[in-house]
């Protein structure tokens, strides 16, 4: 069977492997924008920590025999800490002076961290094993589909609609919407908004290390995997514009899915086809799909 | 009053001086040799600091010194970017008075330093390269290609894939210098022993993630999975393949590994494969020996690159030794007119296009019940002698071998 | 963000400035290689560039290495394959280049502040991919080989001492250049942008327009860095056009001093010179001494060394 001339096997294949891409995308803009929401802060070094989660895994098993389910709970708090140690110290000072100092900032820990681990760890990538319980493929007809990467798409839409729910149906997700909004006068109803602003940080780092223990036993562990996928990144953040939690989701996901078919029919533009999307919605749309600011 | 102008170009200049290792050298009273591979990257493991160390071992074995001028060994790692390397390169020959470089992996930058090298007249050894491209379209008066290249491998493994019932293959190539080459290469055996190409799909080097190419080449229907990339690359294209049941529909054709790969991805996930090789620890006796000692040193059996850097250091420090000059074009005559017999190759001798013709063997990898100790991997499935393994005269398009 | 005395140079600036300038006329001959002086240089031009648009307009283009690897293929090509002299093929990489930044500029300006940087980035590594698919560019191996020829068709540049005195005209006349703009009206009212944007759009200015224009000369002049930087070096590759070297020069223009004329010059050796001289020491602590500069610029040392310099000046003459 064939769909533009293409086996639908092939077809089905791609659009498959671009939703797990899709649902990484999905998990790392929704942090970036949940942070940028919050602290007026580009978060470069998202994609860091997304690496530093995977090499939690990494190390967690290879060192310590800490096994993937613990480590699923146990890398976001470790990098979730180092989050609020960032903010802590370095972000705090920013706040007040032109944003493009945070992306400086953040850009300068993202060198460090991947210069640090390049030098622990080198170049060419650890493997990460698939988790027992998750190994095997289920033959579906039109591919072999490794059970773990269904698990991955499963886990971080739970995820991400887990974190829409928190931020727009729930009280905390009130407080932290209108610390946004208006933080003088949120901090005078009693609500300690540094705090706040540093759990959140912790939190979106939280989210990244996350994304990165789920990305370990799919691609190589390398020091250099979160800086190639934050810039995709931040191209999905300006298609969707950054103001709507469910906006980042939609996009994140529409956009691995169209990568996954441009695999199909134009193999070489799969690279660059989310950049093209992103200037198209400029012309049309400066402020991005679902974008809320003028 | 300080002037702040003044004091900024005060900085100008100490920031220049940080930045140039002292006054051009002359080479006078120390024979340097250069090495620039892949020391951090996908290929550190084939070759990488374990091929310095070869080279140290060769530079002990001529006891550190020639005709009372001190030998010397310089590292540099290219990180598979072929500007760092002719940069690197450029520099060492202009200021530090190097007298050979050898060429660690990565095709790419082969190309780029031996362009270097011809233009500085100064000898470049290729060993962990494997473009042939390195004696044929682009060779120079200066470029020696020293353990493999790309039509070996072809004709190895390429033939011995098709006489065993591969007809139709696809390619998994990697996108640079080499992947293409290789590719090239192996088509044209396939071609020419009746087999057919389906398609292909290149792969960025060092992927992260194979599952797409992956896909496509198993819509091919293809029998037959030519990897055309090596070391890191190889070996998540075979975990993936596994992973994804490839394996089940294709048969895996592994153009370019090394036993640091088989090692990796253990026997039983390789038995069986076919692979071609320019040397083996355990092929003789001599081998052995030196594989023994760089164990010791390295606590890993030695690759045929690692084996190869070793021997062209040695070669070139004889030539150099027994001209009593580190002129270029001296030695070189020299290394052209004498036959290569050391632990790497037996009746190996330079020809016009600087290839260095030795015998390459094809090699099967053993099943775990055939393998009698650590790192015994291979049987010898047959010996490509001499000339047979490589470009012929009628083939090559090198200006220098007509 | 700047202080205003960055743009009139006093005299004694202009006597630093004559040092400098002396300093680097006499370099080959006192022993610094020719070949590290004219990349450092090339470097030191894409700087004062990024600088025009940082400093001097108050934008952010996160993604500028993009118009750097372009005319550096461009020309590249146009040399080695297309037959071009070096002169020539300097030009149409320049030219090239500054229409690639009409392009990428006039999607970017429709969003501001930090969006301008992301959307800046995203397309830069758009024009990288492209670079990478394309055949002329050789993709991974790069685009090698390209002669130094002879400039206007009669002096071979091949020597180095030669070459290098040719670069470093070029890189004085670029320096006077955009000494030039920023002292123009023109320069007027990219300042006036940088310092309040509404109102500069409430007197009645086409704000858009002066951005673009600033965009476009930005981008062109650090694509004739990447043509210099082809001719010097002999090859163009994916390297001149990757992110790392975007970020790289946001670097050199911030430690040597955004909005200043020297900053980026001294930022640029800076930085060219730390690689060089730790790159083989240290391996791959160079990112992380890099991002440690980064931070500390941008926690505690905004104004960079000339900035720092002039700062200090200033409490000096009011105390």
């Amino acid at each position: 069977m064939e769909i533009f001339g293409i086996p639908i096997q092939a077809f089905l294949g791609q659009l498959l492997l671009g939703l797990v891409n899709g649902s990484f995308y999905a998990m790392l803009s929704l942090g970036l924008a949940v942070i940028f929401g919050l602290l007026g802060i580009v978060n470069f070094a998202h994609g860091a920590l997304y690496m530093i989660g995977a090499y939690v895994a990494f190390v967690a098993l290879d060192s310590f025999g800490i096994n993937y389910w613990f480590v699923l709970v146990l890398a976001p708090i470790v990098v979730g800490a180092l989050g609020v140690v960032i903010e802590r110290t370095l972000l705090k000072h920013l706040y007040k002076i032109d944003p493009i100092y945070g992306l400086l900032l953040t850009f300068g820990l993202a060198l460090i961290a991947e210069g640090m681990f390049r030098e622990k760890f080198g170049v060419s990538g650890q493997q990460y094993p698939v988790p027992e319980l998750l190994q095997g493929a289920t033959n579906l007809g039109f591919m072999v589909l490794p059970n773990y990467r269904a698990w991955v798409v499963v886990a971080s839409l739970t995820v991400c609609l887990g974190t829409w729910f928190l931020i727009e149906r729930t009280r905390l997700g009130a407080y932290l919407r209108a610390g946004t909004e208006n933080p003088a006068l949120v901090q005078a109803f009693g609500i300690n908004v540094p705090v706040m602003v540093m759990l959140t940080y912790g939190a979106g780092a939280g989210l990244a290390a996350l994304a990165g223990v789920l990305a370990a036993p799919v691609i190589q562990i390398t020091p250099l995997m979160g800086s190639n996928l934050i810039i995709v990144v931040f191209a999905v953040v300006v298609i969707g514009g950054m103001g709507s939690i469910l906006g980042s989701i939609i996009t994140g996901v529409a956009l691995g899915l169209i990568e996954g078919l441009t695999k199909v029919f134009y193999p070489e533009a799969s690279s660059i086809v989310v950049f093209v999307i992103m200037a198209i919605v400029l012309m049309i749309r400066p402020a991005g799909l679902f974008g809320k600011e003028a | 009053m300080k002037l702040s102008k003044i004091s900024s170009a005060c900085a100008l200049a100490v920031a220049s001086l940080l930045g140039t290792s002292a006054q051009a050298q002359i080479s006078g009273d120390v024979i340097r040799i250069g090495f620039i591979t892949d020391m951090s990257g996908l290929y550190a493991d084939i070759d990488g600091p374990a091929g310095a160390e070869a080279i140290k071992m060769a530079i002990a074995d001529m006891g550190g010194a020639i005709n009372g001028k001190k030998i010397e060994v310089l590292v540099a790692d290219h990180q598979n970017k072929a500007d760092v390397a002719a940069a690197k390169a450029r520099e060492w020959f202009d200021t530090q008075g190097l007298d050979m470089l050898i060429g660690g992996t990565n095709s790419g930058t082969a190309l780029a330093m031996a362009k270097v090298a011809a233009e500085k007249k100064k000898p470049f050894l290729v060993v962990g390269a494997a473009t042939s491209a390195l004696t044929n379209d682009q060779c120079t008066p200066y470029t020696v290609h020293w353990a493999y290249d790309t039509v070996a491998l072809a004709k190895g493994t390429g033939n011995a894939v098709v006489k065993s019932g591969g007809k139709s293959w696809y390619f998994l190539t990697a996108d640079y210098a080499f992947g293409a080459q290789l590719q090239n290469d192996t088509s044209t055996i396939v071609k020419a022993a009746g087999g057919t190409i389906v398609g292909s799909v290149k792969h960025p080097l060092s992927a992260s993630d194979f599952s797409s190419f992956l896909l496509q080449a198993q819509s091919s229907k293809a029998q037959i999975l030519g990897l055309a990339n090596a070391g890191g690359d190889t070996i998540n294209s075979i975990k993936a393949a596994n992973e994804f049941g490839i394996t089940k529909t294709m048969k895996l054709a592994g153009l370019l590994m090394f036993i640091n790969d088989i090692h990796s991805l253990g026997l039983k996930a390789t038995q069986g494969m076919y692979l071609t090789d320019s040397w083996y620890w355990n092929r003789d006796a001599d081998a052995r020996g030196w594989s023994r000692k760089f164990f010791e040193k390295v606590k890993r059996m030695p690759s045929s690159i690692q084996a190869g850097d070793y021997s062209a250091a040695l070669n070139y420090l004889n030539a150099v030794k027994a001209t009593g000059s580190d002129d270029a074009d001296k030695v070189l005559a020299q290394m052209k007119k004498t036959k290569i017999n050391d632990i790497f190759a037996k009746g190996g001798y330079i020809r016009e296009d600087g290839r260095m013709v030795h015998d390459m063997y094809l090699m099967q990898v053993k099943t775990p019940a055939e393998s009698t100790e650590p790192w015994d991997y291979y049987k010898v499935a047959e010996t490509f002698k001499g000339d047979s393994a490589w470009t012929s005269k009628a083939e090559s398009k090198c200006a220098l071998w007509k | 963000m700047m202080s205003g005395n960055a743009n009139d140079i006093s005299r004694r600036g202009r006597i630093g400035l004559l040092i400098g300038l002396a300093l680097l006329l006499i370099a080959p001959f006192i022993g610094l290689y020719p070949v590290f002086m004219m990349k450092a240089l090339c470097y030191a031009i894409f700087a004062c560039a990024f600088n025009l648009l940082l400093g001097y307009t108050g934008l952010l283009s996160f993604g500028h290495a993009a118009y750097l690897g372009a005319a550096a293929y461009a020309t590249g090509w146009l040399v080695r394959s297309g037959g071009l002299t070096p002169e020539l093929g300097v030009l149409a990489g320049t030219v090239i280049a500054a229409l690639c930044g009409l392009a990428v500029g006039l999607i970017a300006i429709r969003r501001q502040g930090i969006y301008f940087a992301m959307v800046t980035l995203a397309m830069a590594q758009m024009i990288y991919f492209v670079f990478l698919q394309a055949p002329f560019t050789g993709g991974e191996d790069g685009l090698q080989g390209v002669p130094r020829g002879k400039l206007f068709g009669l002096i071979p540049l091949a020597d180095d001492r030669l070459l290098y005195y040719v670069v470093l005209a070029v890189f004085v006349a670029v320096f006077l250049f955009i000494i030039r703009i920023v002292h123009s009206p023109y320069g007027q009212v990219l300042k006036a942008i940088r310092e309040n944007e509404p109102r500069a759009v409430s007197l009645g200015y086409d704000v858009d327009r002066y951005k673009l224009l600033a965009f476009v000369l930005s981008t062109g002049i650090a694509g004739l860095a990447g043509s210099m930087k082809t001719l010097v070096l002999g090859f163009a590759t994916l390297s001149d056009a990757h992110w790392s070297l975007s970020g790289e020069v946001v670097l050199m223009t911030l430690l040597g001093g955004m909005g200043t004329f020297a900053g980026p010059v001294i930022g640029a050796f800076t930085i060219i010179g730390l690689q060089n001289f730790l790159a083989d020491q240290v391996g791959s602590w160079i990112n992380v001494i890099i991002g440690v500069i980064f931070v500390v610029c941008v926690v505690a040392f905004r104004r960079g060394f000339v900035g720092e310099l002039l700062a200090w000046q200033q409490r000096r003459n009011k105390g």
